[in-house]
């Protein structure tokens, strides 16, 4: 006889399963197939009849139908609560270096792990007091998490309506499952309130007063982004491109160098090398802002691309919800995933195996709408309180097949964002790096530096690249010196501000003040007239006057080298100047 | 005593169903014809419809034939008696050798969790200067030798196969023309490696499931040498026929293809084996280098493409050589500042030198005079492709990088080269 919650499988087609049921289940809800003592992780996707299409997170081998299923009648969740930075996390927040001390080299199947430690001890202190009449978000005490002074424990989010508090713990030291508040709701129900509650993923968390207008830039400290494609506080952007291009590098340099709070990194179907990169070095290199490692205000989400595919569509979202989670907590939180395609592969392949009728190259129809909803998570929003804000920036990494950015991810990812760091295989193979192209890419965003500047530095770009393409058809000697200035001058421009060195511990940030000085003197050269007899002197003018500033941009910014190099530039830009 | 099922109720492509109970996703069964005995693996369950992937084909196969479940997936042996064998895809002997079965695994295992991964640091030394000088092979890298059809990348498997530094070659040939496996054996063989190396060979005569098999068999087998210590190194040829293999069962279970007809976890099924190369800390490694033959030359083709976000880099060949400005090791960064403080700079002035070559060259070819300078750079490009690109070439990196300085001395002086002074006087070759 089946238990109520219970069903048995009647097929297996690679990850998915169907499973025949007695009772009801739930849209997404979780269940555990079971291969005799094994339980792999699955997840309700479809519902037909007294069937039900099931995505399991492990490999199904040896599932066999007849086994028996057991539907748990929660929706896929992630525990949140103090502890999570510093976190090495799978798709489904199974803590790795847990699982490498219990199953050695290997992931293996069916074992998972709770995602914090719930015998560690924290030190609270009390903000609420009994009487108080509070909502879902609100904090009701601190504890302090590393770099974040105050980790709020909230009234947990799945708490609708409003709650009344009847008890809170004293200051003092608590595990996480110790009751810390007690709350009651106008039907008189009465609830317990500990560090740590459960969210499901990806039901968006809205626990704030109103979402804001995303205006204040987010600097990266890397030129070409904060001058000419800004991306705001709780923004969106995606940078797409070709394998090669430097995406993931980009990604690395931006999670370093920005100034947000806490840093997700979501490594969603790439190559474990490069997690491991960031697992190896994070904890050794220094933030500078707040003078702790970089890893004190990371959590890393890696499932890498021979993890199950389904837990890869899970990480995405794992991601954002804790995300989401510090949001609550007044913070600027700034997520990136690397790569959303894979994300969109991963369900495509499952749209596959339920015999949806395909859209563009066999992605489901709905592609759209996910990537829309999972960038909308995104925001700055106004908390509770009404005074705190808390923000979410999103940065995606897009891989088009083929480098093509007219394919449905980018296309799809396209609509959503409000900046576009379009990478290109031209100028990754000319090493010009950060590939980013100066004319395809956009931005919504306010610049840290003046509009009207950039717009001038665009048409220098613009045309430069007009009279580099006409050379090549006509030849040198056919362009005139006037064309072939521009030509120079936009080459210079590129060298000596767009690109910019990543492994060069001066030139890798460059702050949003530098920013500012350093465009300020390289418009003025781009508006400088100059006077020259012939093309092999302005070219030779030029390449000296692009090594003077790019010796600049190794120098630290303001110090006495800095300054003297600057005389240098200037002495330079007076030897050809034209005075009006 | 397991059961045995008469009642074949579809046959499509190789892809056979019967009806049965209590079957095992992915477990082996074997079928019983009147052509012989093969393999076959369970691939979807459906209420009491089982699918199996027939390995030998499903040609021959009548409705009344014999069909009988191991219980157990497809296993290969990891014993060391595997070193000089040669097997097929299914994990039969080639060689008229006795079969062997003891210490046998599971194939296509779970993955290693990416916090036991280490920062990759040991160079694998390979004996051509294309890849020792300009893009280094590292200890746990994965790297396909993108090559248009006609390109010698057997020659030059076959080659590392026999020089590199490393422990255990697993070759793996994936629908293999039978010359080329026969040049394989008979090479490794002249040369001794055969000792060392174990082959899985499916050619491409055999039946296409086989072929499929192929990687995980390699990389399973790998897996446990490494775990024992052992620094492997598997050479993988071709993988274009194994994503087409996978793409034939695709379309013959009807699924809904995604790109030029590959199915849509392409990417995951390459990354499933790719992944496989690591480095175990405090036991050995598993290093891949596959060939990927791009139709058309096209590198955005499914294949290369998929590969490309897979992989850490590519050798491009092209021509009879390993092109350097399309080749990159991404790892390279990682041990080339460690051999001598000199490989670094040969590396990019060559290079650089190299690319002004090519420049030069257009202008030659447009009818511009040469200068003097080009004369030198191309006196530079001709020595450059003759005495390092060439795949002939065998010397170590010490000897390359010392060729490297004589070719500079050759056609430059020491200020033209731009090279930092203090390289310059220890390095420079000394008129004798």
């Amino acid at each position: 006889m089946l238990d109520s919650n219970n069903g048995y499988v009647v097929g297996v087609n690679g990850n998915m399963l169907t499973v025949e049921f007695t009772s009801s289940v739930t849209q997404n809800e979780v269940a555990y197939a079971k291969i005799g003592d094994l339980k792999l992780k699955a997840e309700v996707i479809r519902v037909r009849g007294n069937r039900a299409d099931l995505q399991v997170f492990e490999s199904t081998a040896g599932l066999k139908v007849g086994d028996e299923v057991e539907f748990t009648k929660s929706l896929l969740s992630v525990t949140l609560g103090p502890g999570l930075l510093k976190q090495v996390y799978d798709g489904l927040q199974n803590p790795l270096n847990k699982l490498s001390e219990k199953s050695g080299f290997f992931l293996q199947r069916g074992v998972y792990l709770d995602a914090l430690d719930f015998d560690s001890e924290w030190l609270f202190t009390p903000m609420a007091a009994p009487g108080d009449h509070v909502s879902a978000g609100d904090p009701l005490g601190y504890v302090p998490e590393g770099i974040v002074e105050k980790h709020y424990i909230m009234v947990p989010f799945a708490f609708r309506g409003n709650w009344e508090v009847t008890y809170v713990a004293p200051a003092g030291t608590y595990k996480m499952k110790e009751c810390m508040a007690r709350l009651r709701n106008e039907r008189g129900e009465e609830r317990e309130v500990t560090m740590v509650q459960e969210w499901p993923v990806k039901v968006p968390v809205t626990c704030y007063k109103e979402k804001l207008m995303a205006t204040k830039p987010l600097i990266t400290q890397q030129r070409i982004i904060d001058t000419f494609f800004p991306v705001a506080q709780g923004g969106t952007f995606c940078t797409p491109g070709p394998f090669g291009a430097g995406k993931t590098v980009l990604q690395h340099s931006i999670s370093r160098y920005a100034d947000v709070d806490i840093v997700i990194i979501a490594a969603c179907g790439e190559r474990a090398g490069e997690v491991v990169e960031i697992l190896r070095e994070y904890p050794e290199l220094v933030d500078p802002k707040t003078g702790r490692t970089l890893m004190d205000r990371s959590i890393i989400i890696c499932n890498t691309s021979s993890m199950p595919v389904a837990a890869r569509e899970a990480s995405v979202y794992t991601a954002v919800t804790l995300a989401e989670y510090y949001r609550q907590m007044g913070l600027n939180v700034l997520l990136l995933a690397d790569s959303t395609s894979r994300w969109a592969q991963a369900l495509r392949e499952m749209s596959g195996r339920l015999e949806e009728i395909p859209g563009e190259e066999a992605f489901p129809a709905y592609l759209e709408s996910l990537i829309a909803s999972f960038y909308e998570r995104a925001g700055l929003v106004l908390l509770n309180d009404g005074k705190t804000k808390g923000s979410i920036t999103i940065g995606g990494s897009v891989s088009p097949a083929g480098g093509n950015f007219e394919e449905p991810v980018t296309q799809a990812t396209l609509k959503v964002v409000g900046a576009f760091l379009g990478l290109s295989r031209e100028r990754s193979s000319a090493r010009r790096f950060p590939a980013i192209h100066p004319l395809e890419s956009w931005s919504h965003y306010k610049s840290v530096v003046n509009a009207d500047e950039i717009k001038y530095a665009r048409e220098i770009l613009r045309r430069g690249q007009e009279v580099n393409q006409m050379m090549k058809v006509v030849g040198e000697e056919g362009t005139t010196l006037d064309d072939f200035v521009i030509y120079l001058k936009s080459e210079f421009l590129d060298f000596v501000y767009l690109q910019q060195n990543t492994f060069d511990e001066v030139d890798a940030a460059s702050s949003a003040e530098r920013q500012k000085y350093c465009f300020n003197k390289v418009v003025n050269v781009l508006k400088t007239r100059f006077k020259f007899e012939n093309k092999e002197q302005a070219r030779r003018f030029f390449q000296e006057l692009r090594l003077t500033f790019t010796d600049l941009n190794y120098l630290p910014f303001k110090t006495e080298e800095f300054i003297k190099q600057e005389e240098k530039i200037n002495a330079k830009i007076q030897e050809k100047a034209v005075h009006a | 005593m397991r059961k045995v099922y008469h009642k074949i109720i579809q046959i499509a492509g190789n892809v056979i169903t019967v009806e049965a109970d209590g079957v095992a996703y992915n477990d082996l069964a074997e079928v019983t014809s009147a052509r012989g005995t093969s393999l076959a693996q369970v691939i979807r369950l459906q209420d009491r419809k089982v699918s199996l992937q027939v390995f030998t084909g499903s040609r021959g196969i009548s409705t009344g034939d014999e069909v009988r479940f191991l219980g157990r997936p497809m296993r290969v042996s990891s014993s060391e008696e595997l070193l000089g064998r040669i097997f097929t895809g299914a994990g039969k002997p080639r060689d008229n050798r006795p079969e062997i079965t003891d210490k046998m695994i599971e194939i296509g295992g779970p993955s290693v969790n990416p916090a036991r991964r280490i920062i990759p640091r040991k160079m694998i030394r390979t004996g051509i200067p294309m890849i020792d000088v300009f893009n280094t092979l590292v200890e746990s890298q994965k790297l396909p030798i993108f090559s248009v059809a006609g390109e010698p990348y057997n020659e030059l498997l076959a080659r590392i196969a026999m020089q590199a530094e490393v422990d255990v070659i697993i070759l793996g040939g994936m629908g293999l023309k039978y010359d080329d496996y026969l040049t394989f054996r008979n090479t490794l063989d002249e040369h001794g490696a055969l000792s060392r190396t174990v082959m899985f060979i499916h050619t491409a005569s055999d039946p296409v499931v086989e072929c499929l098999l192929v990687p995980d068999m390699c990389l399973a087998v790998a897996e446990s040498y490494a775990l024992n210590n052992k620094r492997v190194l598997v050479l993988l040829s071709d993988m274009t026929n194994f994503a087409d293999a996978e793409k034939e069962i695709a379309i013959t279970m009807e699924q809904i293809p995604s790109n030029r007809g590959y199915p849509g976890d392409l990417y995951s099924q390459l990354a499933a084996r790719y992944e496989k190369a690591v480095d175990f800390e405090g036991a050995g490694s598993i290093t891949i280098l596959a060939v990927t033959t791009m139709p058309g030359d096209d590198v955005t083709h499914p294949v290369p493409d998929n590969t490309g976000y897979i992989t850490e880099g590519q050798f491009y060949l092209k021509n009879g050589r390993i092109e350097p400005f399309g080749s990159l090791s991404r790892l390279k960064q990682q041990v080339n500042g460690k051999t001598r403080e000199d490989h670094r700079t040969v590396m990019d002035t060559m290079i650089r030198f190299y690319a002004d070559y090519k420049e030069t060259l257009e202008k030659q070819s447009m009818g511009f005079q040469m200068s003097s300078w080009d004369e030198k750079l191309l006196k530079y490009g001709k020595l450059f492709e003759k005495n390092m690109m060439d795949l002939s070439v065998n010397i170590s990196l010490e000897d390359a990088l010392d060729l490297g300085w004589k070719i500079f001395a050759e056609c430059f002086d020491k200020t033209e080269t731009g090279i930092k002074s203090d390289l310059i006087e220890k390095f420079w070759p000394k008129k004798s």
